[in-house]
């Protein structure tokens, strides 16, 4: 089964390590995505630009509203996205304990739903 | 349907303090023990949890208002069973519980200072059958002897608190529904019984220890909590040598928690702790179970886990090599077990006394099936011999994934100091 990492971050910390912290906290990542495709348990991961950067469209009243900044205002923000292989939900949260976001950010786990599962041929 | 954790956090959050302290106090100490009394002859875990969490309720307010009852224990037994009793009318739902009632009331019977009889260790055998799938053992175990309620162990255990509480629950109708009984089992039965119960301990012990040592109170706890189970099974079944042994291994571990991390909060490795940052009492107290251990003449997984602690710390006080002792201790480890994890720590002895080249000969081939290739300890080995071999680029791969594969960010600094220190 694919299961989604989001990881929350609070961006405003990023800047605010010395270089010698990002370049400790970057090798930290490529060290779990390594560990990852090692298991053969990696299927994709991105890290994200700032959600400043963000721009969320919908309908309002049967009109396109195109406003910036992220969907949803909060202290924490998606950062980046693990998507993995696991045997079930428990495996999963074996790799989520292992990603470096824990100890700065939150990770959420979610299964993802096969579309062969509710698509009908 | 209230979890006993529950109950103790109502009489954290509520109370006076003297009621709260004596009612903290009562759960510490008997929690297992009325647990295990109350649901011996039903065998239902889950409804005596269910009325020792009401009756810690009444308790609180009852102990606030008219001050602590002389017996404690005794009087949480008679409100529990009042409240099973309770449970069971409002059930009516035919023999089962009708059986339950008949009980209840008899039991309430009976005079209320008695002596409670403690059937935590009948309590530990049902909890460890092997009936019971072996990855529930030591959650149930958590709850049942200790009260810690699921939530707590679902973050423990690292998986989702809902999937936690319907294994346990699961587990209990389980203990039920098999009748599985509250005894400890027969002298023929009694070792193979005794080690799933051990094996479910050291698991929550490991739990405790191994994700991010030191850092979580709640962690550091379980393995005072594991302690704690294993005393109680040392003081029920005092002439268990793999008891002691454990015990040993525990304690040995223990001991050496606070040396493990420097003033920064760095992972210092055993070879470059202070052992004066030790707890010499905890050592002591290691090397006296294991002596008495060994007088009783069957050795085990558990006292040779001990004896390497032993060695190690031997060495390290006294600065004298006796690593072919170590070697010796783990060659006998891995006739008796098999375990891959045996033969990664044999292979690094073999290192210290033939060299990196001897090492990573002995080194076990990681695979799916063996399961070494998402051992942390496994990759942080290979890549130390392979460093000292001076090769660094399989060493770099060997430390990314030791650094991946951790969930303890003191020891991924650790892992990447050490990948760096390669560059030059």
């Amino acid at each position: 089964m694919q299961y989604l990492l989001i990881l929350y971050v609070n961006e405003a910390g990023w800047p605010e390590l010395t270089p010698a912290q990002q370049e400790e906290g970057t090798a930290a990542y490529m060290a779990y995505s390594e560990a990852l495709r090692k298991a053969g348990a990696l299927v994709a991961s991105n890290r994200l630009r700032p959600s400043s950067s963000a721009t969320t469209i919908r309908t309002a009243d049967g009109k396109p509203q195109v406003l910036d900044g992220p969907y949803a205002e909060s202290r924490e923000q998606i950062g980046g996205y693990f998507i993995i292989e696991a045997p079930d939900h428990d495996a999963a949260m074996a790799w989520a304990a292992r990603c470096p976001t824990v100890d700065h950010g939150v990770v959420e786990v979610r299964e993802i739903w096969p579309m062969s599962e509710y698509t009908r041929r | 349907m209230s979890r006993p954790g529950e109950a103790m956090r109502v009489i954290v959050g509520n109370g006076s303090m003297a009621a709260r302290a004596e009612a903290e106090g009562v759960a510490r100490r008997s929690y297992g023990k009325l647990v295990a009394y109350l649901a011996a002859r039903s065998g239902d875990v889950a409804a005596a949890e269910d009325a020792l969490s009401e009756a810690f309720a009444a308790a609180l307010a009852d102990w606030t208002a008219k001050g602590c009852p002389q017996n404690p224990e005794a009087w949480l037994l008679t409100v529990a069973r009042r409240k099973l009793i309770d449970a069971g009318r409002r059930q009516r739902t035919g023999d089962l519980a009708s059986g339950q009632l008949r009980i209840a009331a008899e039991e309430l019977e009976a005079a209320e200072d008695e002596e409670i009889p403690d059937r935590r260790l009948a309590l530990m055998f049902a909890c460890a059958d092997p009936r019971i799938e072996s990855s529930v053992r030591a959650p149930l175990m958590l709850q049942a002897v200790l009260g810690l309620d699921a939530a707590a162990i679902a973050s423990v255990f690292l998986v989702s608190p809902a999937a936690m509480g319907k294994r346990l629950v699961r587990a209990k109708a389980a203990i039920k529904e098999a009748g599985i009984p509250f005894a400890p089992p027969g002298r023929d039965e009694l070792h193979g019984r005794l080690e799933a119960v051990l094996d479910a301990i050291y698991a929550a012990f490991a739990e405790g220890w191994t994700q991010q040592l030191g850092t979580d109170a709640l962690r550091g706890d379980l393995a005072g909590e594991a302690i704690f189970l294993t005393r109680l099974v040392v003081a029920l079944l005092p002439d268990e040598p793999e008891a002691l042994g454990l015990l040993a291994l525990m304690l040995h571990i223990e001991a050496r928690r606070a040396a493990r991390r420097s003033a920064d909060g760095d992972y210092v490795p055993l070879a470059e702790q202070n052992p004066a940052h030790w707890d010499a009492g905890m050592i002591d107290e290691a090397e006296a179970a294991l002596r008495r251990a060994s007088t009783l003449h069957a050795i085990g997984r558990y006292q040779l886990e001990a004896a390497l602690q032993s060695a190690h710390v031997h060495r390290c006080r006294t600065g004298r090599d006796n690593w072919r002792d170590v070697l010796r201790l783990y060659d006998a480890i891995l006739v008796l077990t098999g375990s891959p994890v045996a033969a990664v720590n044999r292979a690094l002895a073999i290192a210290e006394l033939q060299g990196a080249d001897a090492g990573l000969e002995a080194m076990p081939e990681a695979s799916p099936e063996n399961r070494l290739n998402e051992y942390q300890p496994y990759w942080a080995a290979l890549a130390e011999l392979l460093a000292r071999q001076g090769a660094a680029e399989e060493a770099r791969h060997a430390y990314d994934i030791a650094t991946g594969l951790s969930s303890d960010p003191a020891i991924r600094r650790f892992l990447l100091k050490r990948r760096e220190a390669l560059r030059v």
